[in-house]
C-alpha cells in the first residue's frame, strides 16, 4: 500500500514539474512564433516604396506608409515634451523630497493610472484637446500619448533614484552643496542612464498604441503638417489596413506591423539590457 | 541646540524664523521642493479631472436611464435607447474564459523558472517573457485576424464541437470570430503578467520553507504546491488580478476579433461585443450626444473596474512582498 501511494507521489512529481516546463518553453515559444511570423510575412513586403511613398488610394496596388512614420514620430515627439518633465520631476519629489502620505498617495494614483486602460486615456485626452477646438489633431494624440509616458516615467526615475547611494549625497552636501544641487548636479547625472533607459521604454510602449489615437490623432491619408491637423500612425495603419478589405492593404499591414514589432522590441532589448548590467530591478 | 555635541551647526544658518526662510530660499531647496511637489501634485490632478471628465460627459444618459443603463439589452443609437448588458456580458465572459486559461499556464510557467530552472535560464526566459509582454495590442490583433481566425475556423472550432458539442456553450454556428477567439487572444497577452509578477512573489519565498518541506519527505512537486505556493498566494491573487484588469480593458486585439455584435449568446463561437471595443468602433461615428454620453459611461465602468482591480492587485502584492502571506 505504501509502495503503491510512494510510486504515486513520485510519478505525479515527474509529470507535474515536467508540465511546468512545457507551459514555461510553450509560452516562450510563442513570442518566437509571432517573430518569424511577421518576418515570414511583412518582410517580403518590405521595399523602398513602403518608406518613401504616401499610400495610394483605396483598392488600388502599391505606395507606403511615409506618412505615418513621420506621424508615429512626431506624435512621440510631444508625447516626450509632454509627458516626461512631469515623469521625471514627480519622480525625483517621490524619491527626494517626499513625506510619507502624500508620497503614498502620488505613488499609488501613479500605479493606477499606469494600469488605466488606454482607450480611457483617448476619451480623456477627446475631452480635452478635441472638444474645444472640435476637430482631430497631432496635438490630441500627442497629449494622450505623453499622460501614458507619465506613470512610467515617474516610477522609473524614483526607482533609479533610489539606487544612488546615500554617501554620494553625503559626499556632496559636505562639500557645501544646498539640496538642490546635491540632486541637480551629483543625484540625478549619477542615475541618468537608467532613467533615460526608463524613459525610452515608455515611449516604446506608447509607440505601439492604437486605441488612444483612435479618436484623438485619427489618421490621415495625407501628410500632415504643422501640429494641429489629424495626423496617421503606425500602429493606426496596422489596425486600418488589417481590417480593410483589400488583400494588398493587408499586406502592408504586416509590413507595418514588422516595422513597428522589430522597433519597439529592439528599444526594450536594449533598454533592459542597460538596466540588468545596471543591476538595477527592471521597471 | 546643544552646542557642545554639534559644533559643526553653529556654522550653519538658523533653523527657523524669516532668516532661515530667506536663506533657504537663496540656495533653491524651497523652490526645488515647490516645483517638483506641483509636479508630483499635477498627477493627482490628472487623475481626478479624468473622473471629472468622464463623469460630466455622461451625464445625459446617467440623467435618462439612471441604474437601468446597467441592465437593459437594447443598443439602438438610431432610436436613442442605450443599454450596456450585452457589451457587460460580452466583457466579463471573454476576460474571464482568458483567465482560466492563462491562469494554471502562467502559474506553471512562473513555478518552473522561480523552483527549477537554473537561475540564468530562469532570467532569460523571464527576459523573454517581459518582451511578450512589451508587444503591442494591435500586433496581436493583425495575429488574430489572419491565424487565430482561421484556425478557429478550421481546426479548434471543429475539434471542440466534435469532442464536447454537448456543451451549449460549444453548439451552434463558428464564424471564426467571437468569444471564445477573442478570449484566446487575450489569454497570450495577459500571460506573461501572470508569469513575470508570480515569479519575482515566488522567489521572495524564504528557502527554509522548501528546505523544511523537503527534509520532511516531501517530493519536489509537493514542497512547491503545498507550501510555497500557498505562501506566496496573495501574491499570486495579486498577478490574477492585475492579469484580470488588462484582460477587461484590452481593446484593440479585441476590437479585431469579437465580431462586433452587441447580442448575449451562450454559445462561445458566437460573435459579441466588449465595452473597449464598441467605444473604440462607434466613438467617433457617434450619431448622437446621448449615443456619445453612453459611451463616454461605458468607459467610466470600464474605468472603474480597473482602477479598483488594480488597486486591489497593488496591495496584494506590496503585502507578500513585505510579510508572506502565511495568514
Amino acid at each position: 500500500m505504501n509502495r503503491v501511494r510512494l510510486i504515486w507521489r513520485k510519478s505525479l512529481n515527474v509529470v507535474m514539474l515536467t508540465l511546468t516546463g512545457v507551459a514555461a518553453f510553450g509560452v516562450v515559444a510563442v513570442l518566437f512564433l509571432i517573430l518569424g511570423y511577421f518576418i515570414w510575412n511583412g518582410g517580403t513586403s518590405l521595399n523602398l516604396d513602403f518608406f518613401l511613398k504616401l499610400p495610394r488610394p483605396e483598392g488600388e496596388v502599391g505606395g507606403g506608409v511615409a506618412n505615418a512614420i513621420v506621424g508615429s514620430l512626431k506624435l512621440l515627439f510631444l508625447a516626450a515634451i509632454i509627458g516626461l518633465p512631469i515623469g521625471l520631476l514627480a519622480g525625483v519629489y517621490l524619491a527626494e523630497f517626499g513625506g510619507k502620505t502624500f508620497s503614498f498617495v502620488v505613488r499609488y494614483t501613479t500605479d493606477l493610472l499606469n494600469g488605466v486602460p488606454s482607450i480611457v486615456i483617448g476619451m480623456f485626452a477627446y475631452s480635452l484637446a478635441v472638444v474645444p477646438v472640435k476637430h482631430y489633431s497631432a496635438l490630441a494624440g500627442g497629449a494622450a500619448l505623453g499622460l501614458m509616458v507619465v506613470p512610467i516615467t515617474v516610477r522609473a526615475t524614483e526607482e533609479f533614484l533610489r539606487a544612488i547611494p546615500t554617501s554620494l549625497r553625503e559626499g556632496a552636501m559636505a562639500l557645501g552643496a544646498s539640496k538642490w544641487r546635491t540632486i541637480a548636479t551629483v543625484v540625478v547625472p549619477a542615475a541618468s542612464g537608467g532613467i533615460i533607459t526608463g524613459m525610452l521604454l515608455a515611449l516604446a510602449r506608447v509607440a505601439g498604441e492604437t486605441a488612444p489615437l483612435i479618436f484623438t490623432a485619427l489618421g490621415n491619408q495625407y501628410w500632415s503638417p504643422g501640429w494641429n491637423q489629424p495626423i496617421s500612425a503606425l500602429p493606426l495603419v496596422v489596425y486600418n489596413y488589417a481590417i480593410s478589405p483589400y488583400d494588398d492593404w493587408h499586406r502592408q499591414a504586416w509590413a507595418a506591423g514588422l516595422v513597428l514589432l522589430t522597433l519597439v522590441l529592439l528599444a526594450n532589448i536594449g533598454c533592459r539590457f542597460v538596466i540588468n548590467r545596471k543591476g538595477v530591478r527592471s521597471v | 541646540m546643544s552646542t557642545a555635541t554639534t559644533p559643526i551647526e553653529h556654522a550653519a544658518p538658523p533653523e527657523s524664523g524669516p532668516r532661515a526662510l530667506l536663506h533657504r530660499l537663496r540656495h533653491g531647496d524651497e523652490v526645488a521642493h515647490v516645483v517638483t511637489l506641483t509636479f508630483a501634485a499635477l498627477i493627482l490632478l490628472i487623475t481626478t479631472l479624468l473622473v471629472f471628465e468622464l463623469w460630466i460627459r455622461s451625464a445625459p444618459t446617467r440623467g435618462k436611464f439612471g441604474f437601468s443603463f446597467f441592465w437593459t439589452g437594447v443598443w439602438d443609437p438610431i432610436g436613442g435607447d442605450f443599454g450596456a448588458i450585452p457589451f457587460i456580458y460580452g466583457t466579463l465572459v471573454t476576460s474571464i474564459l482568458a483567465l482560466l486559461i492563462a491562469v494554471p499556464l502562467g502559474l506553471a510557467a512562473a513555478i518552473f523558472l522561480a523552483e527549477l530552472a537554473p537561475r540564468r535560464m530562469s532570467d532569460t526566459i523571464a527576459f523573454l517573457i517581459d518582451l511578450l509582454a512589451a508587444v503591442p495590442s494591435v500586433i496581436y490583433g493583425l495575429l488574430g485576424i489572419f491565424v487565430v481566425v482561421p484556425l478557429m475556423r478550421t481546426t479548434i472550432g471543429p475539434a471542440l464541437k466534435k469532442t464536447l458539442g454537448f456543451l451549449p456553450i460549444f453548439q451552434g454556428p463558428n464564424y471564426g470570430v467571437g468569444f471564445l477567439t477573442a478570449s484566446i487572444v487575450l489569454t497570450i497577452m495577459v500571460v506573461p503578467f501572470i508569469i513575470s509578477v508570480s515569479r519575482e512573489v515566488l522567489l521572495t519565498v524564504p528557502r527554509e520553507q522548501r528546505e523544511a518541506a523537503l527534509g520532511l519527505g516531501a517530493t519536489r512537486w509537493e514542497a512547491t504546491w503545498k507550501v510555497v505556493v500557498p505562501w506566496a498566494r496573495t501574491g499570486i491573487m495579486g498577478s490574477i488580478f492585475l492579469a484580470l484588469a488588462r484582460a477587461l480593458g484590452e481593446t484593440m486585439a479585441v476590437t479585431m476579433v469579437i465580431g462586433n455584435d452587441p447580442k448575449i449568446r451562450e454559445s462561445l463561437f458566437a460573435p459579441g461585443y466588449t465595452i473597449a471595443a464598441v467605444i473604440a468602433n462607434e466613438f467617433n461615428e457617434a450619431t448622437s450626444d446621448l449615443h456619445r454620453s453612453a459611451l463616454i459611461e461605458l468607459g467610466l465602468v470600464l474605468f472603474l473596474i480597473t482602477f479598483i482591480l488594480n488597486g486591489l492587485a497593488r496591495l496584494l502584492i506590496v503585502a507578500t512582498e513585505r510579510g508572506g502571506g502565511h495568514s
